[in-house]
């Protein structure tokens, strides 16, 4: 990758930076539906008892990718707004190059909402993790670049329909499967300490599935925006 | 310059352009003339690679469409609709502009386009707060970024007081005397007749009328036109 691409593509990512800073429109939601998420669970939860560790995974995953929905339908949102995305494909790049950017800014987005919910789900479930929390990490930023990668692909294509808030959702959580169900393995594993080396299997599926979407993405692309 | 061969494009069973040919060469300014609906617009949005037609050809500098970034590059096209980001200031609009063409303007340069096209102490507003005149001016400074060598331009006045207007007019004068090649579309009669070297009317879907400047005078163009938009 070349640096001129490489500063178009950061050129992108802080442009979609800037905005949320300044309207925090995606991160609002995504933090409000995903504590909401948190609150319904834990009241739904109650008499689980010391099981809980076990539930948590699934919960915290159900609540990530929930909000991260909002933010990927908010992210070419931004660009129906005033006839923006004309002025984007009007730019003489490859339009790869925007998908990468605006990838990597619902990235940072989702990861930091993560962060957030994460913080309430310890509280809502009396959680200690501290000394997992280093491959917690690892498996948050894994699992939500691969639902980013094919996420930002598929908000591309349902941006130009009628129903885009309906069937974004309805194409993604499909497509996205398998790196929730392994997202959800991994934090099992990481959470719960349930097998010596068991994070390996989970990990390396979600990352190819990431390869294999930004890749099939980045060629896309191009078609994707056109009417 | 620019060469259209059997261009067509349909919306369902709608065709907003059907058999249309054109040939634009190098530094000639076409004004393009036509009613709501005749295609206009569609047309200039397949020129700027906005849209795929449905049948028919164009090449660009001798490259067929769809273009590479390069090919992209040599247009500059601003549409009515001004695709701006109306949460950044004018000048974080024309800083992204830039730098995601790669271009290597500097903050100072990006002040001297915004001073240019008269928004000289708005540079750090929101463009949100901006008129739809102001809007259209930062467009225009986007629009010139490149100092690209096709111009497509979509009702360029909309929006445009009268030193908007001015100042729009005699850089599209200096870019031709520059041998830049333009299309703009234009309700304007008397204003399109003093820019260009040529006259075009579309009407549902074709060229209707290709009236060259140096054939006749204002008043035979305006007389041929009404005659063709009543018989319609």
């Amino acid at each position: 990758m070349q640096v001129g691409m490489l500063a178009k593509i950061w050129a992108v990512f802080r442009k979609d930076l800037l905005i949320e800073v300044r309207t925090k429109d995606s991160l609002n939601a995504m933090l409000f539906f995903g504590i909401v998420v948190l609150v319904i669970f834990h009241f739904a939860l109650a008499g689980a008892g010391d099981s809980i560790r076990q539930v948590v995974p699934g919960v915290l995953w159900a609540a990530f990718a929930f909000s991260g929905t909002l933010g990927l339908n908010r992210i070419f949102a931004v660009e129906k707004e005033n006839n923006c995305l004309e002025g984007l494909l009007l730019i003489p790049v490859d339009r790869g190059v925007i998908y990468l950017g605006k990838m990597l800014a619902v990235t940072l987005f989702m990861l930091f909402a993560e962060c957030i919910i994460f913080i309430f789900c310890l509280v809502f479930f009396n959680l200690t993790v501290w000394e997992k929390l280093p491959w917690l990490a690892l498996i948050f930023f894994v699992g939500t670049l691969g639902f980013a990668a094919a996420g930002t692909l598929l908000s591309a294509i349902s941006i130009n329909t009628r129903m885009r808030e309906t069937l974004l959702p309805l194409i993604l959580f499909p497509v996205v499967l398998p790196v929730l169900v392994n997202a959800v393995e991994a934090t099992n594993v990481a959470l719960n300490g349930t097998a010596d080396g068991g994070l390996e299997l989970p990990l390396t599926i979600m990352s190819v599935f990431t390869i294999i979407f930004v890749t099939i993405s980045y060629v896309l692309f191009e078609y994707v925006l056109e009417d | 310059m620019i060469e259209v061969r059997g261009l067509a494009k349909y919306f369902g069973r709608f065709s907003a352009l059907r058999d249309l040919n054109l040939d634009v060469p190098r530094g000639e300014f076409i004004a393009i003339f036509g009613r709501n609906g005749a295609g206009k617009t569609t047309f200039l949005r397949i020129l700027a690679g906005l849209s795929r037609p449905s049948a028919g050809s164009i090449k660009i500098g001798g490259k067929s469409m769809p273009m590479s970034e390069d090919g992209r590059g040599m247009i500059g096209y601003l549409s009515h609709g001004t695709s701006l980001y109306g949460d950044l200031t004018a000048l974080e609009n024309l800083r992204f502009f830039s730098r995601v063409q790669g271009l290597p303007s500097t903050d100072a340069d990006l002040r001297a386009r915004l001073k240019q096209v008269g928004l000289a102490g708005r540079e750090e507003e929101p463009v949100r707060n901006y008129s739809r005149g102001m809007q259209q001016r930062l467009a225009i400074a986007r629009a010139f970024l490149r100092d690209p060598s096709i111009l497509l331009l979509d009702e360029p006045f909309a929006g445009l007081d009268q030193p908007g207007t001015k100042f729009l007019v005699n850089r599209l004068q200096e870019d031709r005397s520059r041998g830049k090649t333009c299309l703009m579309v234009v309700h304007d009669v008397q204003l399109g007749y003093m820019l260009a070297d040529r006259l075009v009317v579309i009407d549902r879907g074709i060229i209707a009328l290709d009236f060259a400047k140096s054939s006749g005078s204002l008043g035979q163009f305006q007389e041929s036109y009404g005659v063709l938009v009543q018989e319609n």
